[in-house]
């Protein structure tokens, strides 16, 4: 059924300002991506040095999604439920990390595990080291990544209506098993998004890592490694890969949750 | 039984005060009032999801007021029912159970009895999305009432519910109340449903209880003016006393009887003016030469309004009568109020 004959000018606009908008983020995607032959990118996976960047990657941002998930689930059910004093001052303290660049992140998680600082002497007396090692690179990962988590899940937990967990606790359920009952079958699809995105933004991070542990490699530090020392052509196969890896966890993780809402 | 002592709960922007209430043992009490008088907010304090500033809130001898809302045995009913969407009709009906600890084989009676006064015995495999909303106030009902709770809140129930679904549930809750024997305490902004429903009633206006009676009784003889005009008495005056009449402006009318001390209002229903385009032979009181001011148009009947003297009366008039006067705007008329139709407060 068509309606309107002639569109307004302002509907052309937006038509035109979307695909400028979607062009400016494929093309360059798109550029880099079709570039590698695949003899080269053959070869880069073959390289066992990639292969363990790229895994590093994946698991410890893995890692920094579980810790967001265990910590940042009762923390974003807080933001959501209850009104404190100094709410707004706390939900601004959660959009830090994404404020901050990135470096300055890796400077500041650095000078508080170093010796001199008490809570370096003591990390360092019980035996965690933050530089250059895994446990380094996970501590910045969730450091940026939170907020997209708490971000997420808050917003998930926020649109259930209290009533039902009122309802729920009326009828005998304590808090926990109001969570449990109520609350987290209907959030649990947010909270999957939230994981997401914290695991996107983990994956992505360079400037912060490259500050705490260049080694061992994550594979964006391996990608500068490689576009500084031999240029464009050694980096692009690796970034394709990562892109390639990540976009394929990301998808099954949304069919996932897709498929498991069809069943309900 | 509720008692609820100098109950007080401050918000931000709103405030219940020194509210004092007992309900009954097996009561259908309502608590009435307009939108934003605070009936919701009440009926949260008792169920024990919303803090209370100060007071006291004992339902059968027990201070409930520091338990936490799964301990009370108070079950809530909200306007939009309040249904858990993951879970089916039969579900949400026995969501409570497992945390009351009862003999089985009772529970279960008891539930296939609500499931099939309630008549959902063909819902309850449903998925609750596809319900209509007099389907889902049932399955709300029997979902409070299959762990056998001391009292039922009910937050207007039937509010939000189509014309038809609405005298359905009404007579389900009439029903239900003289069987199960549970107290009930419903909040509604509608007097009609209090009359028909109601045993004794509130009225809440601005945070505050305003008159506590049996319905009859509030509907009959309301104590304050808010409480007056929102029993539908249309014509609320202040009034000074002289003997055996009250003065309203320029006008005398006579009362029944000799009216107590320190009453500051008469009211007088829109049913109980009588409109007449003649004076009427015979000696009656109360009758006033008048102008119509103003007739309007409220569906089932015509509201009527007459300036006699300084003051205006609004009277109510059937289609058919209206018809027969033919009333236009400007034209003179007289209109009769009986002594005993005045109430005095």
């Amino acid at each position: 059924m068509k309606i309107e004959k002639s569109k307004d000018p302002f509907f052309w606009l937006t038509v035109f300002c979307s695909s400028v908008v979607v062009g400016f983020i494929l093309l360059p995607l798109v550029q880099m991506t079709v570039q590698p032959s695949f003899q080269d990118l053959k070869e880069t996976l073959q390289d066992q040095s990639v292969r363990r960047s790229i895994w590093l990657s994946i698991y410890t941002s893995g890692l920094a999604a579980l810790i967001s998930f265990t910590f940042g689930t009762p923390f974003a059910y807080l933001l959501a439920r209850k009104d404190f004093p100094g709410k707004r001052f706390v939900e601004s303290i959660i959009d830090l990390p994404i404020m901050i660049p990135h470096p300055i992140v890796g400077i500041a998680i650095l000078g508080l595990a170093g010796k001199n600082h008490w809570l370096g002497h003591l990390m360092h007396q019980v035996g965690i080291q933050i530089m250059g090692t895994v446990t380094g690179i996970v501590a910045v990962l969730t450091f940026v990544g939170l907020p997209f988590y708490v971000n997420t899940a808050k917003a998930g937990f926020e649109a259930i209506p209290v009533r039902l967990e009122n309802v729920s606790r009326s009828l005998g359920a304590s808090l926990t098993g109001t969570f449990l009952r109520v609350t987290f079958p209907l959030a649990w699809r947010s909270m999957l998004l939230g994981i997401i995105m914290c695991c996107a933004r983990a994956i992505s991070e360079f400037g912060a890592v490259v500050i705490v542990a260049y080694h061992p490699m994550i594979a964006p530090v391996m990608i500068y490694e490689r576009f500084t020392a031999y240029g464009p052509k050694y980096s692009q196969p690796v970034a394709v890969w990562l892109m390639l890896i990540s976009l394929v966890l990301f998808l099954l993780l949304r069919i996932f949750s897709v498929s498991k809402e069809n069943q309900t | 039984m509720i008692e609820i002592e100098t109950l007080r709960i401050r918000l931000s922007d709103f405030a219940l005060q020194d509210i004092d209430l007992s309900i009954q043992d097996g009561e259908f009490f309502t608590l009435l009032g307009p939108t934003g008088a605070g009936k919701t907010l009440m009926l949260e304090a008792i169920a024990g999801v919303v803090p209370i500033t100060s007071g006291c809130i004992r339902v059968n001898g027990r201070d409930i007021t520091d338990l936490s809302p799964e301990k009370r045995g108070i079950s809530i009913v909200y306007q939009d029912c309040a249904l858990f969407p993951h879970l089916s009709v039969l579900k949400n009906i026995t969501y409570g159970l497992r945390y009351h600890k009862t003999d089985r084989q009772s529970t279960k009676e008891w539930v296939e009895w609500l499931v099939e006064r309630l008549g959902l015995e063909r819902l309850t495999h449903r998925s609750t999305f596809y319900l209509s909303g007099g389907e889902k106030q049932r399955v709300a009902l029997a979902r409070a009432l299959a762990v056998n709770p001391s009292v039922l809140l009910l937050d207007e129930p039937l509010s939000a519910l189509d014309p038809n679904f609405r005298e359905d549930i009404r007579n389900i809750l009439k029903r239900l109340h003289q069987e199960v024997g549970i107290t009930f305490l419903m909040v509604t902004h509608d007097f009609a449903e209090t009359l028909f429903l109601g045993q004794r009633t509130a009225i809440l206006n601005r945070g505050k209880i305003e008159q506590i009676g049996p319905v009859s009784e509030v509907f009959q003889r309301p104590a304050t003016p808010f409480v007056a005009e929102f029993v539908g008495m249309k014509n609320v005056f202040p009034a000074a006393f002289k003997d055996t009449a009250a003065v309203v402006d320029d006008l005398e009318l006579r009362l029944s009887g000799l009216p107590a001390r320190d009453k500051h209002y008469v009211a007088i229903r829109a049913e109980d003016i009588v409109i007449t385009k003649e004076r009427l032979p015979g000696n009656g009181t109360n009758v006033f030469p008048g102008k119509v001011l103003e007739v309007i148009d409220r569906g089932f009947y015509y509201e009527v309004s007459v300036r006699a003297g300084k003051v205006v009366f609004r009277a109510m008039l059937t289609k058919s009568a209206l018809f027969e006067l033919k009333l236009p705007e400007g034209k003179d008329v007289h209109i009769e109020v009986r002594s005993s139709a005045i109430h005095v407060f």
